[in-house]
C-alpha cells in the first residue's frame, strides 16, 4: 500500500496554491469579516490579477514589477465598477453583481475572439519568466522524502510566504487603526457610522480594492508555478475562499492562513484515503465519483463549521459572524 | 429639574407655524418628499431657535422621522432647501451634514454591538488621521490624537455612567444603555446641532430622568437640541419650543404651555385622553365613558367590587 500520499497532503502546508488561497481568503476577510461585503466575487478578482499578469508577461513581455502592477491596478479598476454602483446600495445587491461580474470575466477571457490574448480555455503558459530570470537560488533539488522542490519552486514558495506575512501583517495594522475601527463599524451598521461623518461609501470602496489587490497577488502566486486556467477562478474557488475564512475565523487575520493550510491538507489527504480506498474496493464508488465526493466533504465540513464553531478555529466566540 | 423663572423669547412676533425666530440655527423652506401618491413632508418655513430645546411632536405617520431624515440627509427631498449655520444643507450627503456640526440619533438605538463601548465613542471622533488609509499604517502619526479622544471618550463615559463598560462590547448594553451610549457617542463629534429622534423610546422611568438631565445640559452647554417625541411629560419637562407636525405640515408651534393646552391640538394630535392613566381603572373608565357606555358600566361595576373589596 501506498501512503506516500500522507507526505504529499503535509507539503500542502507550504505549498503555492495554499499561499495563494490565504492570500485570497485574506483579502475576503477584509471585504466579510471586518467591512460586512458581501464579496462573492473574489474568484473574478483572482482573474482579473492572473490575466493581468499574464497578458503583460508573456504577450506583451513587460518587466517583472510591471505587470504585477498591471495586476493589481486591474483589481482596483474592477473593484471601482462593481462598487460604484453596488455600494450604495443594500449588501445584497453586492453580492449579486460580484457574483455575476466574477462569470462574466470568467466567460469574457474564454471567448474564441480573444484568443490571442487571453490564450481562450487553454489559458496563459509561461508566466513564470521573469520572475524565474531573478531567482538567486542555485540550480538544484531540495527537499526531503517524496516532497522535493527544484529552485524555481522553492523561490516562489519563499517569496510567497513572505508576502503572505506581509500582507497579513499590513491589514493587522489596518484593522488595530481609527481606519479598522470606521470599517468594523459600517459591519455592524453603516448608518450609525455615516450619522458620525465618514464617507462610508468610500470606506467600503477602499475595503474592497483591498480585498481585490490581495486577490491580484495570490492569483499572481498561484499562477506562476503552474499556469493560468480561467475554470480555476469559477464560482467553486470564490466558495473555497469563504470555507477557508470562515474554516479560520472571518475576524481574525491569521484565521484565513490557517484555515487555507488545513483545507488543502484534509483536501489532499481524503483524495489519497479515498483512492486508497476505491483501489482496495473498501467504498462502492467508482474512481470518477471520487473527485467530486471530496468536494461532498468540503461542503458538510462547511456547514458543521457554521453551526458549531461559527467563530473559526482562531476567532474569538463573542464575535461569531453568525451569531444569532 | 432646574426651574427657569424667566424665559427667553426665542420667536419674533405672535408664536404660529413657521413663526420666524430671534436667531435660527436651522431655517428651512418648501420642503416637500413624496412616497409614491403620498405626501409624507410638506413644510413651507420652519426655524429652529438657537441654544434652545426644540421639541418636534405630532401622530404617528405625522412625518417627523421623515423630516429628520431628510435634514440629516439620510433621504432626498422632491424639493426644498435648508440653511444650517448660515450653509445650504440640501443635497449635502449625510456624513457631511454631521462633520458641518449636525449630529443625529436614530429611533432605533444603532449602537455598534461588536465593537467596545470605548470603540463606540472614539468612532465619533473627529480629526484623526488615522482614520485615512495610509495615515493608519503609521501608528506614531495618530497616537497623540487617539490618547486625546480617549480622554474626552472616557470623561463622556464618565458622564454618562457608562465608564465601567468601556471595554465591554456594545451588544452587551441594555436598551436604555445604549440610548446613553448612542448620545454620548454623537456628542463625539462636539455637535452644535443635537437631533435626537425619540430619545426616550424604550427607556425604564429611572433611566428617562437621567436621560433628561443629560438633554438639559446640552442646552446648558451651549448645544441646540432637536428632538422627536411622543412622551408628553418629557416635551413639557424640558422643551423651550415645540413645533406640532400632522399629515406632513407643520399645524402648531410655539410654548409648551401655550400649545400642549391648545385644545386643538390636545384632541387632534395628542388624544382627548393623553394624560389618562390608563394603568388605572378610573383612568379606564374616563376613556371608556367616550367610546362605549357598556365598557363603562362594566368598569364602574369593577371599581365597586374592589372598593368594597378593599373596606373588607
Amino acid at each position: 500500500m501506498d501512503f506516500s500520499f500522507i507526505w504529499l497532503a503535509f507539503g500542502q502546508i507550504i505549498s503555492p496554491q495554499t499561499i495563494a488561497y490565504a492570500l485570497a481568503a485574506l483579502g475576503l476577510t477584509v471585504c466579510f469579516g471586518f467591512t460586512g461585503l458581501v464579496n462573492f466575487g473574489q474568484a473574478g478578482f483572482m482573474a482579473v490579477g492572473g490575466y493581468g499578469f499574464a497578458i503583460t508577461t508573456v504577450k506583451f513581455g513587460w518587466p517583472l514589477w510591471a505587470s504585477v502592477l498591471a495586476a493589481i491596478v486591474g483589481a482596483i479598476i474592477f473593484a471601482f465598477i462593481l462598487g460604484i454602483p453596488t455600494l450604495r446600495l443594500r449588501a445584497d445587491y453586492l453580492s449579486i453583481v460580484t457574483i455575476a461580474a466574477a462569470e462574466i470575466v470568467r466567460y469574457t477571457v474564454k471567448t474564441p475572439q480573444f484568443v490571442p490574448v487571453t490564450g481562450g480555455t487553454d489559458g496563459i503558459n509561461g508566466s513564470s519568466s521573469t520572475f524565474d530570470a531573478i531567482n538567486p537560488i542555485p540550480v538544484g533539488h531540495y527537499g526531503v522524502g517524496v516532497l522535493m522542490y527544484n529552485q524555481d519552486d522553492l523561490w516562489i514558495i519563499i517569496v510567497g510566504w513572505v508576502l503572505t506575512l506581509l500582507c497579513a501583517l499590513l491589514v493587522s495594522r489596518l484593522m488595530r487603526s481609527p481606519w479598522g475601527r470606521i470599517v468594523k463599524g459600517i459591519r455592524e451598521d453603516e448608518d450609525a457610522v455615516r450619522a458620525l461623518g465618514k464617507n462610508v461609501y468610500w470606506y467600503k470602496m477602499q475595503a474592497l480594492m483591498i480585498g481585490g489587490t490581495l486577490a491580484a497577488i495570490a492569483a499572481i502566486i498561484n499562477i506562476i508555478p503552474t499556469s493560468l486556467q480561467p475554470d480555476n477562478y469559477g464560482t467553486q474557488t470564490t466558495f473555497f475562499l469563504f470555507t477557508i475564512m470562515l474554516l479560520g475565523g472571518a475576524t481574525t487575520i491569521m484565521g484565513p492562513i490557517v484555515g487555507s493550510i488545513i483545507f488543502w491538507i484534509v483536501l489532499s489527504l481524503s483524495d489519497g484515503l479515498l483512492s486508497l480506498a476505491v483501489t482496495y474496493h473498501w467504498l462502492p464508488i467508482t474512481s470518477v465519483q471520487q473527485g467530486p465526493i471530496r468536494f461532498v466533504i468540503v461542503g458538510v465540513a462547511l456547514i458543521l463549521i457554521v453551526v458549531f464553531r461559527p467563530q473559526g478555529i482562531l476567532g474569538k466566540k463573542s464575535e461569531a459572524y453568525f451569531s444569532a | 429639574m432646574p426651574k427657569e423663572t424667566t424665559k427667553p423669547v426665542l420667536q419674533i412676533g405672535e408664536p404660529g407655524p413657521g413663526v420666524a425666530k430671534v436667531d435660527p440655527i436651522l431655517v428651512a423652506d418648501n420642503v416637500t418628499r413624496t412616497f409614491g401618491g403620498m405626501t409624507a413632508v410638506d413644510v413651507q418655513h420652519v426655524e429652529i431657535p438657537r441654544g434652545a430645546i426644540t421639541a418636534l411632536i405630532g401622530p404617528n405617520g405625522a412625518g417627523k422621522t421623515t423630516f429628520f431624515n431628510l435634514l440629516t440627509g439620510f433621504d432626498r427631498p422632491d424639493s426644498g432647501a435648508w440653511v444650517f449655520d448660515g450653509q445650504d444643507l440640501a443635497g449635502v450627503p449625510a456624513y457631511k451634514v454631521a462633520r458641518k456640526g449636525m449630529v443625529r440619533t436614530f429611533q432605533l438605538t444603532k449602537a455598534l454591538g461588536l465593537l467596545s463601548v470605548l470603540e463606540n465613542m472614539r468612532l465619533g471622533a473627529t480629526k484623526q488621521s488615522g482614520e485615512h488609509f495610509f495615515g493608519a499604517l503609521f501608528k506614531s502619526t495618530w497616537k497623540k490624537r487617539e490618547a486625546d479622544i480617549t480622554d474626552q471618550a472616557m470623561e463622556l463615559l464618565a458622564r454618562f455612567k457608562l465608564d465601567t463598560k468601556a471595554n465591554d462590547y456594545a451588544a452587551s448594553l441594555s436598551g436604555g444603555q445604549r440610548k446613553l451610549l448612542e448620545m454620548a457617542r454623537a456628542l463625539m463629534t462636539k455637535p452644535e446641532l443635537v437631533m435626537l429622534d425619540e430619545p426616550m423610546a424604550g427607556v425604564n422611568p429611572a433611566l428617562t430622568q437621567s436621560l433628561l438631565g443629560h438633554i438639559l445640559n446640552l442646552k446648558t452647554e451651549g448645544m441646540t437640541v432637536l428632538f422627536v417625541e411622543h412622551d408628553m411629560h418629557m416635551v413639557r419637562t424640558i422643551a423651550d419650543w415645540v413645533i406640532v407636525m400632522a399629515e406632513g405640515n407643520i399645524v402648531a408651534e410655539g410654548y409648551p404651555d401655550t400649545v400642549m393646552n391648545d385644545p386643538a391640538v390636545i384632541d387632534a394630535y395628542l388624544g382627548a385622553h393623553h394624560d389618562t392613566d390608563l394603568g388605572s381603572l378610573t383612568g379606564q373608565l374616563e376613556v371608556a365613558q367616550d367610546i362605549d357606555p357598556h365598557l363603562a358600566h362594566e368598569i364602574e361595576e369593577e371599581i365597586e367590587e374592589e372598593a368594597h373589596h378593599d373596606g373588607k
